[in-house]
């Protein structure tokens, strides 16, 4: 189904509604990257009782709690090396990773290149909106240059990542960026990256709105989100040749694929490969 | 009986049992960094669980690991991995996650110098006290300490047996020296072993509560994949799983995971006690310094000295009860330790009002009969 394809899509039917009301701010983009999450895996027909949610802990984080399947909301940085172990456990379960950017570039940064480099097939969703929302607006690896956060009081100096440049350079054999106002292709990009065979990583331009938006004079989530808009440069409009003349702006859309060997099948099928000559040597 | 069904005599390097005991427990996932002197542990599992259907993966570094292990385990699957003093400290985190989700895993640290890197291969008894108290907040965790390979194959599997009972960590520690020592290991025949897996939950799945306090206090786990769709977290949780922090709900979950090892204490506590009937000067000795304080005991008791051994086999919780009794007739206790003086303090505590003598070494080398059995000699010659 593609996405201009009217779908039968009921949020509703994903949620732990008993929990409401949610925890997040009006306005937070982290809902709308979840809806499109559900979303894909709503046209791609997962069973929520074969999918598991595994989050770090940031407001990102939290927001798996709300998703009615199998989910695990474990220490801060570590959500990776738990969907790690999971995966390899039961490749039978369909495993995605829910992350902020704090959670997955700074503390987690370590298990982001690993999981990268063996293409284990896990998907990785980074809910980037550029601060640390839970702890109350901290400066993160992604929070761009003279933005103002609690910590830093005269505006940002650090150099900034580029968590896709990051992800593929370390080996992720799927990697694409979106952000929530393109609903339709965010949805479609997570579709991508669930079919793919391999550690795909998708990075969603996200607002915190009541923390950063606030303290950057960002005006309310609608304006956030619509300056989003114009900070991109699609995959669909050529976003590399396009770089030069926009350089401080995000690349869209799916910017890398490749197929790799996956690592849970390439163990096991190494593995019996090579006890089958050692049998074979033995007799 | 056919051969395989027989007890096998096996010469084995401790930590080779303790990875073999592991496999024969039925452990099909091992997750760690390599760190000396507990590496060959790693390295037999990578060999040994692909020919079981297992996974082995070295991951990049012992945090990830300890959080894979309770990937796997989540999972289903019983999960182990090893480490020494630097590694042990990285995993405190996530091992503190795994008592309050209440998560099985086992958690072998083969003891080495410390602090910081301290004395990569050099024995030590230095994480005793980070083995009970290493990760934040209240905690609930199970600790043994083998004192021979024989004790290291036994314990690994009950290690297994008693985390998946009671939804606990269960570290092993071991000393570097036994690690390494080879040994004559009787090997049961893999049929003759009880072993034991979690409860999994099977009750229906709209009413099923993952944490229920119900006088049961383990509540079986939900198998993802199962249907049962429930949430873990490190938060304080309800019955239901969902984080909380309404007192109402968080002080009668916090009562049943903190005090579940001290109400299962039948199946928790193991201990020897030798010739303490009467003796007037117990030494309280374990792993590897239990194996030279029994010797000089016995040599105190061929000289005429009423000396007696305690050594706790299950470290924590404390086997608080069979210590007081086997101290009853004491005037002194003697503990001999291969650290600063940590358990000495916990010895302390429990057989309050008599007084305790210390021989410590911090040096790296193992403390001697002989330096134990001259102690007793002079506290004997003082009483
Ligand atoms: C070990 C540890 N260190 C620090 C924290 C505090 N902490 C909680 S969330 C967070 C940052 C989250 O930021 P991010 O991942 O960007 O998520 P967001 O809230 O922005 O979605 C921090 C530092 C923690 N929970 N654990
Ligand atoms: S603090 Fe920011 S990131 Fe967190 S819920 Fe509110 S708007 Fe979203
Ligand atoms: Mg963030």
């Amino acid at each position: 189904m593609s996405s201009a394809e009217h779908s039968d899509f009921e949020i509703r039917d994903y949620l732990r509604t008993d929990l409401f009301p949610h925890f997040m701010c009006p306005g937070c983009g982290h809902g709308i990257a979840l809806r499109a999450l559900l979303w894909a895996l709503h046209e791609l027909d997962i069973s929520m009782d074969k999918l598991a949610l595994v989050s770090g802990i940031g407001c990102s984080g939290r927001t798996a709690a709300y998703v009615d399947t199998n989910t695990m909301h474990v220490t801060h940085g570590r959500p990776l090396a738990f969907a790690t172990g999971l995966k390899l456990a039961r490749p039978d379960l369909e495993v995605v990773v829910i992350t902020g950017d704090g959670d997955c570039l700074a503390i987690g940064g370590n298990h982001l290149i690993h999981a990268c480099r063996r293409n284990l097939d896990l998907t990785c969703v980074m809910l980037n909106n550029e601060v640390y929302g839970m702890t109350g607006g901290q400066v993160s690896p992604t929070t761009s240059n003279d933005r103002f956060t609690t910590t830093t009081p005269l505006g940002n100096h650090e150099p900034v990542f580029d968590a896709c440049e990051l992800a593929a350079a370390a080996g992720a054999s799927l990697v694409g960026r979106e952000i929530t106002l393109q609903t339709p292709s965010l949805k479609d990009l997570f579709r991508a990256a669930l079919s793919h065979r391999g550690f795909s990583f998708v990075e969603v331009i996200s607002d915190c709105t009541e923390i950063f938006g606030r303290k950057n004079d960002l005006g309310n989530s609608t304006e956030m989100i619509l300056k989003q808009k114009s900070a991109i440069r699609p995959e669909s409009y050529g976003n590399v040749v396009d770089q030069p003349f926009r350089p401080g702006n995000w690349s869209t859309g799916i910017l890398a694929r490749n197929e790799r060997p996956e690592y849970g099948a390439n163990y096991r099928e190494h593995i019996v490969a090579k006890l089958a000559v050692a049998v074979k040597g033995r007799r | 009986m056919s051969a395989s069904a027989q007890t096998q005599m096996r010469n084995l390097q401790g930590n080779h049992a303790c990875a073999l005991a592991a496999v024969a427990a039925g452990c099909r996932f091992y997750a760690g960094y390599p760190i000396t002197p507990s590496s060959e542990i790693a390295e037999r599992m990578a060999g040994e669980l692909p020919q079981v259907g297992g996974v082995f993966i070295q991951m990049e570094d012992e945090i990830a690991s300890i959080g894979a292990v309770l990937g796997a385990s989540i999972g289903g699957v019983k999960a182990m991995t090893a480490t020494s003093g630097p590694g042990f400290s990285l995993k405190q985190e996530n091992l503190g996650y795994a008592m309050g989700a209440e998560i099985p895993c086992v958690v072998i640290d083969v003891m080495r110098g410390g602090p910081s890197t301290g004395m990569p291969t050099r024995p030590s008894q230095g994480d005793v006290m980070q083995a009970r108290w290493g990760s934040h907040g209240d905690t609930v965790v199970i600790a043994l300490v083998p004192d021979s390979v024989a004790e290291i194959y036994s314990q690994t599997i009950r290690a297994f047996n008693l985390s998946e009972q009671l939804r606990v960590p269960v570290v092993v520690l071991i000393d570097e020296i036994i690690g390494h020592l080879v040994e004559t290991v009787a090997v049961p025949a893999p049929e003759s072993l009880t072993l034991i897996d979690r409860k999994w939950a099977d009750s229906p799945v709209d009413t099923f509560k993952p944490y229920a306090i119900n006088g049961d206090d383990v509540p079986p786990m939900p198998r993802p994949g199962a249907g049962y769709r429930t949430h873990t977290t490190g938060l304080t949780h309800g019955e239901d799983g969902f984080p909380t922090q309404d007192p109402v709900l968080v002080a009668p979950m916090m009562d049943r995971i903190l005090g579940k090892l001290e109400r299962h204490r039948d199946l928790v506590d193991c201990f020897e006690a030798i010739d303490c009937e009467d003796a007037e000067i117990l030494v309280v000795a374990y792993g590897i310094t239990a194996r030279a304080a029994r010797r000089a005991v016995r040599r105190a008791r061929e000289q005429g000295l009423r000396a007696g051994l305690f050594r706790p086999v299950t470290l924590w919780p404390f086997p608080e009860q069979a210590l007081r009794s086997a101290a009853a007739s004491a005037k002194t206790v003697l503990v001999p330790e291969m650290n600063a003086g940590q358990l000495c303090w916990e010895v302390e505590r429990v057989c309050a009002g008599t007084p305790i003598a210390r021989l410590n070494r911090v040096d790296g080398e193992v403390i001697t009969p002989q330096q134990i059995e001259q102690q007793i000699m002079d506290l004997a010659a003082h009483e």
